[in-house]
């Protein structure tokens, strides 16, 4: 074995010491360069409002000289916690929310010293049960959707045990509904559309149930499986991803109920009617209220601390509140995002641009 | 002596028989072995032919060619010529008088949209992009590819059914006329996808790429190299040529031996714990990721280098220290030169581990919408794992050949870290 060849090799291992101090000495340097700024927005929360806000992040890298927002997906619990841990570049500088902020989260905020926080709501994720003006108007309760639609139910006897779902007519469920078979037609499991269905209509409708709700304690997913899933048996009819479609077959079967986004039955509202849910009819107002139960609102959190020294979160929250983005013909709208009415289209976008913290929850 | 001979006889059947049925043995083994790796085979090309025949087709992109005439009186409406302009300039309606001029009369509002739909929302970007860097192009006509939008990309990449009716698919019979007119014109064009290898991550398949991915992890897997390899081999060194045997450092090789098998998520923890909560760095930087995968692989690195300064025959050593050699020359001149190919490989399999994780990532935010492509170690950057993740879960059709696209890239890069392992194997490896 040459000699030479070794040495070189044991010459080798110094330099790998070397490097290896050389590198403790810039991961130390660097900690403190890493305090001094940082020029990307830092959005973090729910999941329901990233694919809108992703959009608007896009478009605003594109099109201003700022750095595109980096947008990650936590979930709005998950986002408002990491938000309300404190001022400074590590901390993020937004955070998306399919919620309101809670009381709880505020003091938490507060504690860390973040007082000022500006609340910016996008608009609505509203779901609407529609059929053709055709047939006759359907006043329906959220535990009659359950019911009507869920794979396993109670059994209608009163015990506390599920059995699979026997019900074929609305009139078995209860009397006041019509005499007619169940049928909805609606998003795949694939839609955002569905998922919010499952979850505020079905999941609304099987809490009323105090025995299903207390699973909820014990085993969630056995309680997510019992009150957010949804028959496979036929009458569930899955139409695609195209609202459109759904429309149009509601037109040609009166007795088919459909399930979309609001703003399709309000262009469509020549043809179909909504149903009534808890009592409220699915109207512009009732949803923008929030009365109307199978509907959110979106909102997003910004901390007025951070406007200063992070470059650009004006300009975002200028992209976000314009009318091209939340307008009704924006590109969110596009998306599905429900737009806000005027007056609330007006006090969010003074909000957003005049930089308004909020004042407690009111 | 008859009787001998019938002894014999029957001993040489017996062990005949039992030859054959030896014989035997071994052909059902063979027939094991052989179908076993028949099963294996079968399964990796169903894989790679699921996984190319999804994702080919991201390498194609359809674009059009137009000829747009950058009027300066729609780039500066206000006549001021700031570069804030140029950000908020209407390069959509440009590119649509040039469009307009190839196509038959559009009647109404509706229509007037449904033809400026064809056109992807990056091909403003891509003029906005090229007259930032040269203002003079103002007030000229000049020829620019732009990209088509994702669904008449689908429709002409032939995944749309136009059969079914026109409101199950999100392209219109129009929209289809108007792309075959433009095709008959020989405006629209197949090209090799660019975009894939150069851009970062969108929200539009068809402005998608990798390049962000793929500079964020080669990022985290230099710092996880930088990083692990000579704290780990000198760890091994120590343990296996230094340390005495006792009670401490059985403890220490069980716990060595308990690292490499937790799961890797855990590390996620402790990363964001250590530091993200408590050293303060940034969340979905590469610096962060290298640092958790570097506490990944060390305890693989450290195992495999130890079993390759084991391999190195004592006799070595020996010879070294009795020439007069001290322990340490022994080592760092003699010993760890012959082991270091086996180190070298054992580390490159352990980074290769690393490349593809992605739950420890989920932990330190690198599992985010990341458009910028990073360009330190310290930036927000995407890792090629999360990247298909990301875009697995994405609604738009689009995605799902370039979900398959960036697995394909995943594994090139993979092959290529292994061929590297293989290649300094062999180049380094001393036979004795």
């Amino acid at each position: 074995m040459p000699q030479k060849n070794l040495n070189i090799l044991g010459n080798k291992m110094k330099k790998i010491i070397t490097t290896l101090i050389t590198l403790i000495l810039t991961i130390g340097i660097s900690k403190s360069v890493l305090a001094e700024g940082r020029d990307t927005i830092k959005i973090v929360g729910s999941s329901t409002v990233y694919p809108f806000a992703t959009v608007v992040a896009e478009r605003f890298g594109r099109t201003s000289s700022f750095k595109t927002p980096v947008i990650e997906s936590t979930g709005s619990g998950g986002g408002l916690k990491l938000f309300c841990s404190g001022i400074g570049v590590q901390h993020p500088d937004i955070t998306n929310a399919s919620r309101r902020i809670k009381q709880s989260e505020i003091d938490n905020c507060a504690s860390n010293g973040i007082d000022e926080i500006i609340e910016v709501k996008i608009g609505y994720d509203g779901i609407v049960m529609a059929n053709s003006k055709k047939g006759e108007t359907f006043k329906l309760t959220r535990q009659q959707v359950f019911l009507a639609l869920a794979p396993m139910v109670p059994n209608p006897n009163g015990t506390q045990e599920l059995v699979d779902n026997p019900y074929i007519f609305w009139s078995d469920i209860d009397k006041s509904l019509p005499n007619s078979k169940i049928e909805v037609l609606g998003p795949p499991p694939t839609s955002g559309t569905r998922d919010a269905f499952a979850e505020l209509a079905l999941e609304g409708g099987c809490k009323t149930f105090a025995w299903l709700k207390a699973i909820k304690s014990q085993d969630k997913n056995k309680y997510k499986a019992i009150c957010r899933s949804v028959r496979e048996d036929g009458v569930y009819i899955e139409a695609g991803e195209n609202d459109n479609l759904i429309v149009q077959k509601l037109n040609a079967n009166p007795k088919a109920l459909g399930v979309f986004g609001y703003s399709f039955l309000d262009q469509n509202s020549d043809s179909i009617q909504g149903s009534m849910i808890d009592g409220v009819l699915p109207e512009f107002e009732k949803i923008a209220q929030g009365d109307y139960p199978v509907s959110r609102p979106l909102f997003f959190y910004v901390k007025n601390a951070h406007v200063s020294f992070i470059p650009g979160i004006k300009e975002y929250l200028r992209e976000f509140s314009s009318k091209r983005a939340v307008g009704d013909n924006g590109y969110l709208t596009d998306k599905g995002l429900i737009p806000l009415q005027n007056e609330e289209y007006k006090s969010m976008f003074s909000a957003a641009n005049n930089l308004e913290p909020m004042r407690g929850l009111n | 002596m008859n009787n001998i001979n019938r002894a014999d006889l029957n001993v040489t059947k017996l062990i005949e028989r039992s030859l054959e049925k030896r014989n035997q043995k071994e052909r059902y083994f063979r027939i094991y072995g052989i179908s076993s790796l028949v099963i294996a085979v079968v399964f990796l090309l169903t894989f790679f032919a699921s996984i190319i025949s999804t994702g080919y087709q991201a390498f194609i992109k359809t674009d059009i060619e137009l000829e747009v005439f950058l009027d300066s009186e729609v780039i500066y409406p206000n006549g001021t010529k700031t570069e804030e302009d140029l950000f908020f300039a209407d390069y959509d309606s440009l590119i649509f008088t040039s469009l307009k001029e190839h196509l038959p009369e559009l009647k109404n509002r509706k229509e007037r949209r449904q033809a400026r739909l064809i056109l992807s929302s990056g091909a403003s970007y891509k003029i906005q992009n090229k007259i930032i860097k040269d203002k003079s192009l103002v007030g000229q006509t000049v020829s620019f590819i732009l990209p088509l939008d994702d669904e008449v990309d689908m429709y002409l990449k032939g995944y749309v059914d136009t059969e079914s009716s026109e409101n199950s698919r999100k392209i219109t019979d129009f929209q289809i006329a108007l792309v075959e007119n433009l095709i008959e014109k020989d405006l629209i064009h197949r090209n090799f996808n660019t975009t894939l290898f150069v851009s970062g991550d969108s929200r539009e398949p068809e402005l998608a790429g990798i390049l962000g991915a793929l500079v964020g992890s080669f990022m985290m897997l230099t710092i996880t190299f930088i990083i692990s390899f000579p704290l780990a081999v000198s760890a091994a060194i120590y343990l296996e040529e230094f340390a005495k045997k006792n009670i401490w450092t059985d403890f220490l090789e069980v716990n060595i031996n308990n690292l490499a098998a937790v799961p890797s998520i855990i590390y996620g923890l402790l990363g964001l714990a250590i530091f993200i909560n408590f050293f303060g760095f940034p969340r979905s930087a590469p610096i962060v990721g290298g640092l958790v995968l570097s506490l990944m692989t060390f305890p693989v690195v450290i195992i495999a280098s130890r079993a390759a300064l084991k391999s190195v025959p004592p006799s070595i050593r020996d010879a070294a220290l009795g020439l007069g050699a001290s322990k340490i020359q022994t080592t760092l001149h003699h010993v760890v030169p012959l082991a270091l190919p086996g180190m070298l490989t054992g580390s490159i399999v352990g980074m290769a581990r690393a490349l593809g994780e992605s739950a420890p990532l989920i932990m330190i935010g690198m599992v985010a919408f990341v458009v910028d492509i990073p360009t330190s170690i310290t930036e927000p950057s995407a890792a090629l794992p999360v990247q298909v993740f990301l875009w697995s879960d994405a609604p738009e059709r689009g995605f799902a050949e370039k979900t398959s696209a960036a697995i394909m890239a995943l594994l090139v890069f993979l092959l290529l870290m292994n061929s590297l392992a293989i290649w300094l194997r062999n180049k380094f490896q001393i036979k004795w």
